[in-house]
């Protein structure tokens, strides 16, 4: 306990993040932040909220979608295409690329965010689920996987106040 | 020979480090785990991994693609 921090230092070994996305790419960074910190030994809190608060219900359906992402540049024919708003404005054409996008992450060995979850779940990492999204979306805790805590903008920052490393993703 | 051998050949960030943690449970204190992976990344993670979490990497090293990495269970 240091002078400076006034006998409140924060273990290093601590890491919060705010999930706020929901899609299937957007799904990928927090929960492999969160099942790594957790290997490595790290105390890890998620807060799930908006958008990202349906990552925690039982039966996840995520999609991607190339709509308005110029950056989203899929492998195809030995070269890399970016999809025109105006195609990608098509219906189905969302559905389609969800289904590339899984095909990809089943080809190059990466974990789907089910099982990502699952380790997250087995490593004890603390999922938090925003009350407030609970109620503007209409989600019950029924809905939400077994074993997550419901809380408010205070609850995140008591956990953040006490974590070395708070991400916003 | 390693108290316990982990295959995570095909697997993909951050399922090595994850699936190598698990396996550590199953060995002893002093102990040895050898990894084999496919995924380069996995050569700068394991390091990290090791200095993170104070696991010794008592070597690394790559053949026909496939690096093998062999953990020594300190912490």
């Amino acid at each position: 306990m240091s002078e400076e921090t006034g006998g409140n230092a924060i273990n290093p070994h601590t890491m919060s993040i705010i999930v706020t996305k929901g899609s299937l790419d957007w799904a990928y960074p927090p929960f492999i932040l969160s099942t790594t910190a957790a290997a490595m030994g790290l105390d890890v809190t998620m807060f799930f909220t908006f958008y990202g608060l349906p990552l925690l219900l039982k039966k996840m359906d995520l999609k991607v979608t190339p709509l308005g992402n110029a950056a989203m540049k899929m492998p195809m024919m030995g070269g890399h295409m970016v999809m025109p708003n105006l195609v990608a404005a098509i219906p189905g054409v969302d559905a389609m690329a969800s289904k590339m996008m899984k095909n990809l992450i089943k080809k190059n060995g990466v974990a789907s965010i089910d099982e990502l979850r699952e380790l997250a779940v087995e490593a004890e990492v603390r999922l938090i689920g925003c009350q407030m999204t609970m109620d503007l979306f209409d989600y019950q805790l029924e809905d939400m996987i077994d074993g997550i805590e419901v809380g408010g903008a205070a609850t995140y920052l008591e956990v953040a106040t006490q974590s070395h490393i708070n991400l916003f993703i | 020979m390693a108290d316990k051998v982990l295959d995570a050949k095909g697997l993909n960030c951050p399922l090595p480090i994850l699936k190598a943690k698990k396996a550590l449970k199953d060995v002893p204190d002093g102990g040895t785990l050898e990894i084999l992976a496919t995924d380069p990344g996995a050569v700068a993670d394991f390091q990290a991994f090791s200095r993170t979490t104070g696991n010794e990497l008592i070597e690394h090293s790559e053949e026909g693609g496939v690096y093998k990495f062999l953990l020594r269970k300190t912490a």
